[in-house]
């Protein structure tokens, strides 16, 4: 039987305001527990909740950018459910009139083709707290510093098809609410966590398969492993006659499965209705309107530029512009070296690999755009070739200064008088008699790798320097010769 | 539609409310009288009335993003039944 992978996700964004989405404590992760829970995040008797202005600024700003509907008027309600990290007993939510309606994400695929995923609607809510269950003498423990922080849950249409296209959309999320600065992305930190449901169904059937959820998955990488793996299981499951169980799911990285999670089932029942401590919330036109234009260039607009301005292909683009950071680097990097498409080679492959290897992001690199910059710049005005740049990269993430300095300092200025090189090359041919007569006798077809030996030579003899460029024209002029 | 004793049942236990054998036909009739009004309002043609999210006809005021509470830790858990290392201790939960 051939299958089709129906997912859909909920993610979940803690909004990067400074105070919680409905009291003036403050958000900071990692502070000392419940040192920034205050009497109404504590659920109080009596005390009232009062809405942040910046979160509900922020969620527009994720509206406008996904082109949705922003709610004229939304409204919360009251999610009730029993856990001690909510000491309400109820999570300020919405339910029929979220702040953000449909809209969609254009999302790039690894073939290169763009899909668009749409996106239900994206809602306000309050985060609950932190249990840790941990032996506290049979007991558990609870810190509500994190109770109330203001999240933005994003509902997806159930589009995607393929744990890498699940993943492709929620690094899309990631990246745009980073260009918007609404949410810091942080998911070792659970700024970012996101909920997959997950179902199959015979190609070519209309309707959905029976869905599981699998709750809080929380880094790329377990996204695409966790609804890998429970496709596996629904698919076993069908195949030995089995049912599939609408219910939620736990993964677990380490045996690289989901398993059940029984005990909240019963419970799914959380008879919402409107929160009567608040009022609706209005969005005026005027106000929208300001949020508007207060919008960054988009992760999707970038991407048409660069490829506009600079020719660089869509997969360098995508990549280049999948941070605002790396975007901001790679512009700054051109704007002083020129040539877009050396930089774009530079940023991505040799900066990249030397961040990867320093588990490093690109606004904490050891080289700056300056810096990187200046030294593209020798190396299109012939002043190094591309071999001698990375040697000068290297002590640029050493320490070790511009690249003008580094040049100057290790003598690594090019040689490109014909002269010099002439005579770098006449020393290894007459060092290599025997290999000159062997190309000469041999055919056209095993020349090349032959031609290879003396280059290869040639560069050793000059120390790198010699302009290859050079050195090739004038070994074949000598060698045929 | 009338509510069943499982019914109660099941929103008492939603509700984490311990009702006793006594109690629990009680409650049901006094439930069934209140949905009993709900039928009565139901009856009112409500065509193109808005839905009332709240009775007030004012909307919502927003404070500014400002971090106004300082740490009263001690204070809130002075009241607090068990605490450790800055903790509520609570009965032990498992997911």
């Amino acid at each position: 039987m051939q299958w089709e992978v129906v997912i859909g996700l909920e993610i979940h964004t803690q909004l990067a305001t400074q105070s919680k989405i409905f009291s003036g404590s403050a958000t900071t992760f990692g502070s000392e527990p419940n040192t920034q829970a205050s009497l109404v995040d504590l659920g109080m008797p009596g005390v009232l909740p009062v809405l942040n202005q910046e979160a509900v600024r922020m969620a527009c700003m994720f509206g406008l950018a996904i082109d949705a509907e922003i709610g004229p008027r939304n409204v919360f309600a009251r999610k009730n459910y029993f856990y001690p990290d909510l000491p309400k007993g109820y999570q300020i939510s919405q339910m029929d009139l979220p702040i953000v309606g449909k809209g969609h994400l254009d999302i790039a695929l690894e073939d290169g083709t763009i899909k668009r995923v749409g996106v239900t609607r994206a809602h306000l809510e309050e985060d609950a707290g932190k249990s840790l269950h941990e032996d506290f003498n049979g007991a558990t423990g609870i810190d509500l510093n994190r109770a109330g922080t203001p999240l933005l849950e994003i509902v997806s249409e159930p589009d995607m098809r393929s744990a890498k296209e699940a993943v492709a959309y929620v690094k899309a999320i990631h990246a745009l609410v980073r260009y918007l600065g609404i949410c810091d992305g942080n998911m070792a930190e659970g700024s970012l966590r996101c909920d997959c449901n997950v179902s199959i169904r015979p190609k070519g059937q209309v309707e959905f398969g029976t869905r599981c959820e699998i709750k809080n998955v929380n880094s790329f990488r377990f996204i695409e492993r966790a609804i890998n793996s429970e496709i596996q299981r629904q698919i076993d499951l069908i195949e030995d006659g089995g049912k599939v169980v609408q219910e939620t799911r736990l993964y677990d990285p380490n045996k690289d499965e989901t398993r059940s999670m029984r005990s909240k089932e019963e419970a799914n029942d959380y008879r919402y209705f409107p929160d009567p401590d608040l009022l609706p919330v209005v969005i005026e036109p005027a106000f929208l309107e300001s949020v508007r234009a207060s919008l960054p260039e988009l992760p999707t607009q970038k991407v048409k530029r660069f490829q506009s301005q600079y020719a660089l292909s869509a997969y360098d683009a995508n990549v280049l512009a999948s941070s605002r950071e790396q975007a901001e680097y790679f512009e700054k990097v051109v704007s002083i070296g020129g040539d877009a498409k050396l930089a774009a080679n530079w940023v991505m492959v040799e900066l990249g690999s030397l961040l990867n290897k320093l588990g490093l992001e690109i606004d904490q690199s050891p080289v700056s755009a300056e810096q990187l910059g200046g030294m593209l710049l020798r190396i299109s005005d012939n002043t190094i070739s591309g071999k001698i740049a990375k040697v000068v990269f290297e002590k640029m993430a050493a320490g070790e200064g511009s690249a003008d300095q580094i040049i100057e300092a290790e003598g690594l200025k090019q040689v490109t008088d014909s002269g010099a090189i002439e005579k770098v090359l006449d020393e290894v041919l007459a060092a290599n008699a025997e290999q000159v007569e062997q190309y000469r006798a041999a055919d056209e077809a095993k020349r090349g790798k032959m031609f290879g030996f003396f280059v290869g030579q040639a560069m050793k003899a000059s120390k790198g320097k010699a302009n290859p460029g050079q050195v090739n024209q004038l070994l074949k002029a000598k060698l045929e010769g | 539609m009338a509510l069943q004793r499982s019914d109660v049942e099941k929103i008492a236990h939603l509700a984490r409310l311990g009702l006793n054998d006594s109690e629990l036909p009680r409650i049901t009739d006094a439930l069934n009288s209140i949905l009993g009004l709900v039928d009565q309002m139901q009856a009112v043609d409500t065509t193109g009335i808005e839905p009332l999210a709240h009775p007030l006809e004012t909307t919502q005021r927003l404070r500014p993003d400002q971090v106004t509470e300082s740490n009263q830790r001690d204070r809130y858990q002075a009241i607090a039944p068990m605490t450790e290392n800055g903790l509520y201790l609570v009965p032990k939960v498992i997911d």
